[in-house]
């Protein structure tokens, strides 16, 4: 068996990478805020409904979050697989 | 000054700062005007994502839609910014990379065919066609509304505007508009969110307002949230935060339409474009960010503006008489867009869920424009509303104009009828479709087909079951054929829309009453629909690609070359 090449590391731990920012992207916008939503209201966070609050407020917050990781850390891949690009 | 004499001068001080961005931005080549040069920096693209995706849905309807529904109004807010992600994630910087001007030009080339071409045109401009009418009934509603003059000329003066700017400009034009119509939108957004939650709670942030204590009234010292369900349970409505109680959306709905909303924001193709005018693929996933942080910050105002909005409402008006009506109600009442039918006779309003003794119909549309009005806030407010409002209409129209011009001009005229056009004949042409297109759209407001909110929420399943699966598999999986990708494009949206036209047209005709939850695919609305259609799409896609021959090698080559980002250009 060869060895994977530069490029082919780089595309797998860009794979890692989007399985692990998707799965808490489908945590908080579908099990949280509508599966588990309905038990989470039954606590409550100041005048906010736990599971309401993260509905209409949290999951935004998280996503912002997600997309700011995502870019940070692909700026790190793509440099440390030397595949950025060139700076004009 | 009044509200008709600020409204004038805000309007049109705003539209002729567009206008001046528009002469001053006016563009030559067809880079320019399809891709404004791939130059635009990352957070301007940002602010200008932002503006070309918050739409007259966004802004004037979906506070309402909330206002109405509570918890349930969460899958517009989840589903609008989740689909972001998807997006930043999985799509923005591969689509750069490939550097071309359309979605049309990546199907195209990437399914190495002209029927998949076509066929991604045809989606193309039938997504945008769906969501523009959305946008000129928004400018009709605004305008007949503030400025007093018929939703016709409203819709007109609309029209002239985006003409201007947009067959000038073209997408460094609309680009640079979009800038300035972000900052007038979410600044005509805030003021009177901010102003409210202070008058309401002492706090003057929204989002934490309306998790905060009511200061007077007979509410005073309950949490708001804690008020409006007491207020509910009170009037016979389901309670505002319980999720899938009766008379709401059930689980599996509910679920179906958030999927759907946000795979189609990921595959709608005027969104899908901002994303190939940066300079680089670095540059694509920064706009990403600012985008949903741009987007973000008027969606998490939107659910506290319908939660103010929701007990200003019912506390001004159920159980008042009707002679002494707010001013703000006498002048929506012109609109036919607030009713009040006195089914006893006393001239008192009442207000409630049971539909016997309702005697007050508010439609979802006027509760973010007539809420400055509802919380007694000064005229110019009121007025400066109305101009964001425009904003959002406006921008979101001029891009899906574009969009439509582009196939026209550059898909199906550069690339399949007439490869030898010179650069300046197609940039004659496309100036021309965007004309036509502006044209088509002015009819759509005049004659509009539905509500503003319900038409693009069709437009978002056509989207999710049309592109996104292609466009995912074209770049994840280097053995999706053409034939996989025409045959899953075909059955999502024939399945999408013939699911959509049935359950809103015909079923009724055939049966004679209303579908509900048990007629419909497993509880599933013809709103969230789209989430089925894009499994049909995906599982087509990909069955029909094992079973037909490889790719070319240069075009799996060509995708080996997405996943990398250097050589950009």
């Amino acid at each position: 068996m060869t060895q994977p090449t530069l490029r082919q590391r780089y595309w797998r731990a860009n794979l890692l990478l989007l399985a692990a920012l998707m799965s808490v992207w489908f945590l908080f916008s579908c099990v949280l805020s509508i599966f588990l939503v309905e038990p989470l209201n039954e606590f409550r966070l100041g005048g906010f409904p736990v599971g309401f609050w993260i509905a209409q407020q949290g999951s935004i917050y998280v996503f912002i979050l997600l997309i700011l990781i995502y870019a940070l850390a692909m700026k790190r891949l793509d440099r440390k697989y030397n595949v950025h690009e060139e700076e004009t | 000054m009044g509200i008709l004499g600020w409204t004038w001068v805000i309007v049109g001080l705003t539209f002729g700062l567009y206008i001046g961005i528009a002469i001053y931005t006016r563009v030559r080549s067809t880079a320019g005007f399809y891709v404004a040069g791939q130059g635009i920096p990352a957070v301007f693209n940002g602010m200008a994502t932002g503006a070309d995706w918050m739409s007259a849905a966004s802004f004037i309807s979906m506070a309402g839609m909330i206002s109405f529904v509570g918890y349930t109004g969460s899958m517009y807010l989840i589903g609008w910014t989740g689909g972001y992600v998807l997006l930043a994630l999985l799509l923005a910087p591969y689509l750069r990379k490939f550097g071309k001007f359309t979605v049309p030009d990546f199907v195209g080339d990437r399914y190495y065919s002209n029927t998949a071409r076509i066929v991604a045109i045809f989606c193309a401009v039938f997504v945008s066609f769906t969501y523009v009418a959305g946008q000129m009934r928004g400018v009709g509603i605004v305008f007949s509304r503030f400025l007093s003059v018929d939703i016709n000329t409203g819709v007109l003066i609309g029209m002239a505007l985006v003409f201007l700017y947009a067959t000038l400009g073209g997408m460094k034009g609309i680009t640079w508009t979009q800038v300035a119509q972000y900052c007038v939108l979410i600044v005509a957004y805030l003021i009177p969110a901010i102003a409210i939650s202070y008058q309401m709670t002492g706090n003057p942030v929204p989002q934490l307002g309306f998790g905060s204590r009511i200061l007077e009234g007979e509410n005073a010292g309950l949490f708001l949230l804690e008020a409006i369900d007491q207020i509910h349970r009170d009037l016979g409505f389901p309670e505002y935060t319980a999720a899938f109680v009766g008379g709401k959306k059930g689980m599996m709905d509910v679920f179906a339409i958030t999927v759907a909303l946000m795979v189609g924001t990921a595959g709608l193709p005027h969104v899908i474009i901002r994303f190939y005018t940066v300079r680089s693929v670095r540059a694509a996933r920064w706009s990403a960010l600012w985008a949903l942080v741009f987007i973000g910050i008027l969606y998490t105002t939107a659910p506290a503006i319908a939660t103010f909005a929701r007990v200003n409402m019912i506390q001004t008006l159920h159980n008042q008489p009707y002679d002494q009506r707010p001013e703000w109600f006498r002048n929506w009442e012109t609109t036919g867009l607030i009713q009040f039918q006195d089914r006893n006779n006393d001239g008192i309003i009442h207000y409630s869920g049971n539909s016997s003794s309702n005697e007050l119909i508010v439609d979802q549309d006027i509760m973010v424009l007539a809420n400055p009005e509802i919380a007694r806030l000064p005229a110019w407010v009121v007025a400066l509303v109305a101009a964001g409002g425009l904003a959002a209409a406006l921008s979101t129209a001029a891009g899906l104009l574009l969009v439509i011009s582009s196939s026209i001009s550059h898909d199906l005229g550069k690339r399949i009828l007439k490869p030898d056009m010179t650069e300046r004949q197609e940039l004659t042409y496309a100036r021309i479709a965007a004309g036509l297109a502006i044209i088509v759209a002015g009819v759509f407001g005049i004659k509009p087909p539905g509500f503003v909110a319900q038409v693009v929420a069709f437009a978002f399943g056509l989207a999710a079951s049309s592109f996104f699966p292609v466009i995912i598999l074209g770049i994840f999986y280097k053995r999706a054929t053409k034939e996989g990708a025409i045959a899953g494009m075909l059955t999502g949206i024939l399945f999408t829309a013939g699911y959509i036209v049935y359950f809103n047209w015909l079923f009724l005709r055939f049966h004679g009453f209303e579908p509900t939850a048990e007629h419909w695919l497993f509880g599933i609305s013809p709103e969230g629909i789209g989430t089925v259609g894009m499994l049909l799409n995906f599982a087509v896609t990909l069955g029909v690609s094992r079973f037909t021959p490889a790719p070319p090698l240069h075009v799996q080559q060509e995708v080996e070359n997405l996943r990398y980002p250097m050589h950009t250009r």
